[in-house]
Order: C-alpha cells, then sequence, then structure tokens
C-alpha cells in the first residue's frame, strides 16, 4: 500500500481553503442519520464532539475517567499560540508556520502545518467567546507572552492554568450538546478494540470500567483523540491514566503507527526523589525566561553539593557554569526543549548533577529577584512557586529550584492524510494522538493549538467529505466483525486474569519504563537500542507468564485497567526501538548519538531521512514493516538548526 | 515512617461497608499521600487481597479526580489536592482515617471511589455559553476590564472535585455551581443568559439532591483551589434578580 497524504495542490495558503470548498457536504437534513463516535474527551475529543454535534450529527463520546472535564489536556500550563499578530511584532501565520516547522526539525508536512498556523486564529476568537477568561491588559485586551524561544508574542494564556481553561471551555460545548441529546457521553468506560467492517472502522468495543460489561458501538466513522504514549516511561507527566491503549488496539487492525520514537523531554520537570516515585511535574517552561540555568564548575563542588556539605548559595559566581547561556549566547537559557534538555543530560552524566542523585541541575531565580523585587517575581510565577515547595518542601525564593527533564509529550502517533484520516478509511486521529504537525520536537504552547485546531476547525470539514461519499444507510453492532472483536477482549481479559503469576503490573511497568529511559530516552545508540529490543521481548514474555492481576472482571478492577495499558505498552516499546534503531540521523527529540555535529548538537540526514516512518503491524511478535512517506518541501529551506 | 490506616472498604454501591486498618512502615516523607496508598496497594497485591481503590490521575492538583477524605478533611490536612497533599505532612506513628466523599448525591462505586456524575449534570443545566463553532467575533472585538476578568478567572479554577460538598455538612454544592455562573455572569459573553443560567443550573443541583447552603463556609475553607465564598453570594443576587422576571423555570 503506497500511503497517500492527499494533500492538495496549490499554493501553500490557498490549499486548506481550496480544499474546504472541494470537500463534499453532507445535506443537513442527512446528518441526523449518521453516528459518530468520538473516544477521548480532551481538547481534541471535545471539540470535535461539541463541533460535529453542533452541525447535526449524532456524537457518542467515550472517557476513562469519570468526566470528560478530567482529561489531560488539563493540566498544560503555559498556553496557546496563535498568529494574531495583536502585538505588532511581526508575527504572521507564515512565521507561526515557519517556526513550528523550524522547530519540528523539518520532520513534519509543510501543508498541515501551514493550516494549523492558518485556523490558529480562529481558535482564540472561539474560546473568547465561551468565556474563557484569558489574561488582559488594563486596557481591556488580551495579552500576550513570549514563550518557549519565539521571537515574538503569539501565546494566550490564562496564568498557569491555560490548559484548564481552553478544557472548560470545550467542555461546556460538550456540555450543551449533551443537554440538547445530540452527544450521549459515556464516562468511566474505556475503548478496548475497533471493529472494522470490509475495511471500513465500523465502531468499537468498550469496557464499562465499572461493571466490565463489554458492549458494542456502532458508528460511520470513528475518531480517536486519545492523547500521547509518555506513560511507556512509566515517570513522565502524564496522568497516570493516560495510555495508547485505543491507539495501539487502532495500529493492530491496520492504522499505520508514525514516527513512534519522536518523544519530547521537557527540561523543567521536578527531579525523581525516589524510586516510590508515580509521576513528574513539570514546571512551566515559562520560568526560563527570568530563571538561570546552572551546575558548578567542578565535579567536586558537585559532590559536596550532594552530600550536604555546603549549600547552592555558598558557591561563588566564578564557580557557576551557566552552561546554556555560555553555548548559546543568543538564545541563553530560552533554547527550544530538545537543546536545554540534552544539555542538562550532558552536565549531569559529567558528574556535576545537584541533587542526591546526581540527576538535577538548578534553576535560580537569584538575579531576577535582585532585578526585579521578590513581590514581582511571586506575581508572574507564585503558583508554580507554591506547587515546587509543596512538593520538595523547599523555598524556591531562597534556594534555587532544582530541575531535571522528563518525559513529556510524543509527537509520534497514528499516521493520518490532510484530512486527519488514519490509514483505515473512517478512523480518525486528532490531537496528539496522531503524528501530524509537530515533526520531531514540538514548541512550547503548539499542543494546546493543535488540539483545537484539529477538532474545532478540521475534523468538521473533513468528516463531512468522508461520510458523504458513503451514503446513509443505517451502521449496527450485528455484523459478525462486532462478535468476533468481543471475544478477542474477552478471551484477553480471562487471560490476564488467570495467569496469577508473582508480579505486580506495576513491577513490569516500572522495568519497562527504566529500559526506555536509558535506552530510548534523551539519548540513543544503536548498541543500546538493539540491547532494550531484547529486554524488552524478555519483559513481555515475563509479563503474560508471571503477571498478578487479582479480583474480577465484573466489578471496578483497576488492576485489570492498568494491566491491558501495560501490556499494549510493552508491544509500543519495542516498536519505538525499532524506529529508533531505524533512523540512522539525529533530529529534534530524536537524538542518536552516532550522528552529532562536532559542537554535540543534532545531525539530521536530510537525503535520507526526509520521510515519515510509517509502520504496520503484521501480526503478533512479527517485525513490523515500515511504509516511508516522503516529506516535500516547496517552500522552506532546510537548515541546520541553530540557536547560538 | 510507620503508620496505621484506616482504611473505608466496599465492595460496590449495595455492600454495607466498614473500616479496615492496616499497618504500614517504610513510607518516606518524601512521598505524596497517593504513593503512600501505592505502596500499600503493592503491599496488598502481594498479599492477594484486593488492592484500594481510589480515583486519581494527573497527580498535579489539576484534574480534581482524586477526592480522599483524610482525617475528618477533604484532601486532608492542607488546603490542597490529596495528590498534592505529602507525607511530610504526618508524623511518625500516625494513624490516619481515610474515607470517601460523603454526600447522597456523591453514591459509593467501590472504597474510596464516589460517583460524581451530579456535577457534570448540573453544568449540563447551563454552564455554557450558547455559541456554536465559527462565526464568533475576533477575540479583541469585546475589551474587558483587567479586574473583571481576573475576578472570572479566579472563579473558573475550580476543578470539580466536590471538596466543597464533602466538607459541607449539608452536603450543599452552592460553591461548585456557584463558581460556573459567577465567572458567566461577569463576563459579556455570558451576561445574555445570565438569568436563564442561574435558574436552571440551580433547579439541577435541588434535583440532585444537594443539600443547602448555611453559610458556615467550610467548602471555601477546605476547597483546595480557594474559590471565594463572595461567588455564592454573586450566585444568590443572580439567582433572585432572575426570578423576579423568570419566564424560564
Amino acid at each position: 500500500m503506497i500511503l497517500d497524504s492527499k494533500i492538495p495542490a496549490g499554493p501553500l495558503a490557498e490549499k486548506w481553503t481550496k480544499h474546504k470548498f472541494t470537500s463534499k457536504l453532507v445535506n443537513p437534513a442527512n446528518k441526523r442519520k449518521y453516528e459518530v463516535i468520538v473516544v477521548g474527551t480532551g481538547l481534541a475529543g471535545a471539540s470535535a464532539a461539541a463541533s460535529l454535534a453542533e452541525l447535526g450529527y449524532n456524537v457518542k463520546a467515550f472517557c476513562f475517567q469519570d468526566s470528560p472535564r478530567r482529561a489531560h489536556s488539563i493540566a498544560a500550563q503555559g498556553g496557546i499560540n496563535a498568529a494574531k499578530n495583536y502585538q505588532n511584532d511581526g508575527d504572521s501565520v507564515y512565521r507561526l508556520f515557519y517556526d513550528t516547522i523550524k522547530g519540528g526539525d523539518y520532520r513534519a508536512r509543510e501543508a498541515n502545518v501551514y493550516r494549523l498556523a492558518e485556523v490558529s486564529v480562529n481558535i482564540i476568537d472561539q474560546c473568547v467567546a465561551q468565556g474563557v477568561p484569558f489574561a488582559r491588559e488594563y486596557g481591556g485586551l488580551l495579552a500576550n507572552r513570549s514563550f518557549g524561544g519565539a521571537q515574538v508574542s503569539r501565546t494566550f494564556y490564562a496564568r498557569g492554568q491555560t490548559g484548564q481553561q481552553l478544557l472548560l471551555g470545550a467542555y461546556s460545548a460538550l456540555s450543551r450538546q449533551v443537554a440538547n441529546g445530540k452527544v450521549k457521553l459515556y464516562p468511566r468506560t474505556e475503548m478496548m478494540d475497533v471493529v472494522t467492517v470490509d475495511g471500513h472502522a465500523q465502531g468499537i468495543v468498550t469496557r464499562n470500567l465499572i461493571t466490565g460489561a463489554i458492549e458494542t458501538h456502532a458508528a460511520h466513522a470513528v475518531l480517536l483523540c486519545t492523547g500521547g504514549y509518555g506513560n511507556v516511561f512509566f515517570l513522565s507527566t502524564n496522568a497516570m491514566g493516560s495510555n495508547v491503549t485505543a491507539a495501539w488496539r487502532a495500529h493492530k487492525k491496520g492504522a499505520h503507527f508514525a514516527n513512534p520514537c519522536y518523544t519530547q523531554i521537557h527540561p523543567t520537570c521536578i527531579p525523581v526523589s525516589g524510586d516510590h516515585q508515580s509521576k513528574l511535574t513539570l514546571m512551566s517552561e515559562s520560568l526560563r525566561n527570568d530563571g538561570r540555568v546552572w551546575v558548578p564548575k567542578t565535579v567536586a563542588m558537585a559532590e559536596k553539593l550532594r552530600k550536604g556539605e555546603i549549600r547552592p548559595r555558598d558557591i561563588q559566581e566564578e564557580d557557576r557554569d551557566y552552561y546554556l547561556e555560555r553555548k548559546y549566547p543568543s538564545f541563553g537559557n530560552l533554547v527550544p526543549r530538545d537543546v536545554a534538555s540534552r544539555n542538562a543530560k550532558y552536565v549531569c552524566d559529567e558528574g556535576r548533577g545537584v541533587n542526591e542523585t546526581g540527576e538535577a541541575v538548578f534553576l535560580d531565580f537569584r538575579d531576577a529577584i535582585n532585578r526585579d523585587s521578590e513581590a514581582t517575581i511571586r506575581a508572574r510565577y507564585g503558583n508554580l512557586f507554591d506547587m515546587y515547595q509543596q512538593i520538595t518542601g523547599e523555598n524556591p525564593y531562597q534556594t534555587p529550584m532544582k530541575i531535571y527533564p522528563a518525559v513529556h509529550y510524543t509527537m509520534g502517533g497514528l499516521w493520518v492524510d490532510y484530512n486527519l484520516m488514519t490509514s483505515v478509511p473512517g478512523l480518525y486521529a486528532l490531537g496528539e494522538a496522531n503524528f501530524s504537525d509537530h515533526g520531531a520536537n514540538r514548541l512550547g504552547a503548539s499542543a494546546l493549538m493543535q488540539g483545537l485546531a484539529d477538532g474545532y476547525f478540521v475534523i468538521p470539514y473533513t468528516l463531512g467529505d468522508y461520510l458523504a461519499g458513503l451514503g446513509t444507510k443505517p451502521v449496527d453492532t450485528n455484523h459478525p466483525e462486532f462478535e468476533k472483536a468481543v471475544k478477542g477482549v474477552k478471551d484477553k481479559i480471562s487471560k490476564l486474569l488467570g495467569i496469577k503469576g508473582t508480579k505486580s503490573v506495576d513491577y513490569f511497568h516500572k522495568k519497562l519504563g527504566k529500559i526506555m529511559w536509558n535506552d530510548c530516552g534523551m539519548a540513543r545508540t544503536a548498541e543500546g537500542l538493539t540491547r532494550a529490543k531484547a529486554e524488552i521481548k524478555a519483559l513481555r514474555a515475563e509479563f503474560w507468564k508471571d503477571v498478578k492481576v487479582l479480583g474480577e472482571n465484573e466489578e471496578l478492577n483497576q488492576s485489570l485497567e492498568k494491566a491491558h495499558r501495560v501490556a499494549d505498552f510493552l508491544e509500543l516499546g519495542e516498536l519505538m526501538v525499532d524506529d529508533a534503531l531505524n533512523r540512522n540521523e539525529s533530529c529534534g527529540g530524536h537524538f542518536r548519538e552516532e550522528y552529532q555535529t562536532p559542537e554535540g548538537e543534532a545531525l539530521r540526514d536530510d537525503e535520507n531521512f526526509a520521510y515519515v516512518a510509517a509502520w504496520k503491524y503484521q501480526g503478533d511478535e512479527q517485525e513490523e514493516l515500515l511504509e516511508k512517506e516522503p516529506l516535500v518541501f516547496e517552500n522552506v529551506k532546510l537548515t541546520q538548526r541553530s540557536y547560538k | 515512617m510507620k503508620l496505621t490506616l484506616k482504611v473505608w472498604r466496599q465492595k460496590n454501591n449495595a455492600d454495607k461497608g466498614g473500616f479496615v486498618s492496616y499497618p504500614l512502615d517504610g513510607i518516606s516523607t518524601d512521598m505524596s499521600f497517593l504513593e503512600m496508598l501505592d505502596v500499600l496497594n503493592e503491599e496488598l497485591t502481594e498479599k492477594g487481597e484486593d488492592p484500594v481503590h481510589f480515583d486519581h490521575d494527573c497527580r498535579e492538583g489539576i484534574c480534581g479526580m482524586c477526592s480522599l477524605y483524610i482525617n475528618g478533611k477533604p484532601h486532608g490536612p492542607q488546603q490542597t489536592t490529596t495528590c498534592q497533599l505529602h507525607m511530610r505532612s504526618f508524623n511518625d506513628g500516625d494513624t490516619i482515617t481515610i474515607e470517601p466523599w460523603r454526600a447522597a448525591a456523591f453514591p459509593v462505586v467501590k472504597d474510596l471511589v464516589v460517583d460524581r456524575s451530579a456535577f457534570d449534570r448540573i453544568i449540563q443545566s447551563g454552564g455554557y455559553v450558547s455559541v456554536n463553532t465559527g462565526g464568533v467575533p475576533d477575540a479583541n472585538e469585546i475589551p474587558i476590564p483587567k479586574t473583571i476578568a481576573d475576578e472570572a478567572f479566579d472563579a473558573a479554577t475550580c476543578i470539580g472535585c466536590g471538596a466543597c460538598v464533602a466538607a459541607c455538612k449539608n452536603a450543599s454544592a452552592m460553591l461548585f455551581t456557584s463558581a460556573k455562573i459567577s465567572q458567566l455572569a461577569m463576563l459579556p459573553q455570558g451576561k445574555v443568559e445570565r438569568k436563564a443560567r442561574a435558574e436552571k443550573m440551580i433547579a439541577q443541583m435541588d434535583a440532585e439532591g444537594f443539600g443547602a447552603c448555611t453559610n458556615t463556609g467550610a467548602c471555601s475553607a477546605e476547597c483546595p483551589k480557594g474559590i471565594s465564598l463572595t461567588n455564592i453570594a454573586r450566585m444568590n443576587r443572580e439567582y433572585f434578580s432572575a426570578v423576579l422576571s423568570s419566564e424560564n423555570v
């Protein structure tokens, strides 16, 4: 099969307008004859479900949490980008497009990214109309800030809780459609499989998490808005429940999985404090606007710090290494996430880490407080400083914060064409669940933008085109494919409950996380990846022999829920390793130590690797098949990213 | 640290439920409260006993999913969510009592997990601005004074965890409902529907079986996001002005 990205012809700036016009429309009277399933209720899912219901489609929305408002989009702190150019500082749709393509290290599709930049302006209008309380200036107009190294101020924000406010906006639109009877909600329900009939997605199998009931739902189209797979690393900034199950089951039903090795490691997270740790907490990137990153110049001094013999304040200016300012004088502490993370790893690998585990660097506000006063810093970051103190017990106004990179976002995901359709007709992927817009590295404040762009402004057009071509024949769950899928799900549950082994699900998850972090994390080598592949295979075999899942299916059973998710992570992990091994270059978040410039920066190989790696499932314990979608750049010139 | 946990165990909604005591050793003060429960659950799994079920997700204090009633207080001794509570707030040798939210409108699902879908239904009854996607004015078309926008934001930070209900002796949901009514009543975008919204949301709140407000302020004192009682006063004003000219409910 040749993957057809279906990118419309014509000049970049006209593609989307033209495409919207040439897409087929569904007659208003016919829209009510279509059923659409939306899995996941984060920014992408809630906005898609609400917008499609407003158009007249019958929508069923599913989430595993107790309420759609809990989806992990809610935790996004920093902001949302939009090319409004309200600040008159030179921003434009083209500049946002260019920054996103470059920031992604030239591994994203031009047409998708341009469309994203184009609709970004509509998102802000929409959210304001819903009553989202963005930050404002005294004149009453919207405030902006510069974020994540962007040289224009295009980020809209609501204090440090932008994701929460945007999600609650989308949730309110969704709730309105629930009240109107156009959306039926299924909370505490997990998708267990996609059902395809004659090659088209026609429904899903779900498990009611309270009763354990296995149920079937038929629809003309299925939208997966199920987020990313960062929890394959066990420790990440993702919510505890975030998982790859829906996307992975879709993959096993024929949807290609693209660029799985592209993961984003966020530079400013609270470091790991011990083996008990269950998750990592992000400290917003905005802190790097005022905080200075440093470690001691010498290993000896770092050792003294680790032993508690000296305090950070005892270290004189000349003994501190502000390594980002030293290496990248023009961007300094504001270099993109991948660069900042990698450099933190380097200095810690040299033995200059500053906490007991040796895996932390300082983020110091001393100079900012001396310059602007403590009150000013409190007004800017008060909630973040409080959160830091709550978790670590240290006061960041008096002693520098300790930070370390942590897994935060996954750029890879289900392969989709320009219409956001996966390689299975009728099956779509939106938001972080797809691979399409961020290339090999996502810029700050772009995840919220993409989730809402997909849900509010892209899918309402592209889904209509597919449905109009289907005809209005009703769908139902009587087809034997549903029965087959239900049997598969039930067999898997019985198998998991029947192993009655000796080790908990978390035991396997933590082990997998360590393998992934050590060998498929911030820096990767062919040797490490090869080792990881073998270790994951062995761990997966052990899981299916020795996992201990207590209780029964017919009740709320959190161990069983986790077991399903970890079983899928154990398969995904291997594919991530395969993808990282295949990509013999460094780009964005994917850093292969063999491929770097003399200065230690990522060295791309555009001649051989300017493509999307889309993997096709071939069967249990079979190597997956790699299919390539070449990336064609007609508008931007590929350059070495430089932040010096 | 060595602890004794008194945990509410209840197999399902039909079960009567009761406390079970668990001794727990080797707890570090750096652990979060939920990580301490993870340790307990690993031990229970090891012994072949059903782990304690509790709701949690983001573990960074914003999703509103965690919901434990700890030593007689929602989210425990500090004004934060349970996931942000750390064991350094407790002492070696402590006995810690852990219960689910107690409210008729929040039935227990299992152990410490309750059903808070009543909150979703309150929002569905009117907690939104009725605009469809597309066709809205430019975001800067209507200036909003910064002070108003900030106050609306403060109300909008409610995470819907239900601590207000759990803290209230009447299990009232006034703080939750008023936060949404306030946010939208203050903003020009929400003013168009403010009367109908206040009436409908309050009618739904009552229909769900939440209790009345007696102004003790326990809700706000225990709210992890510090949602102010002023919102309840504002909601009452909204409601009275709405019913005087009501054609809605």
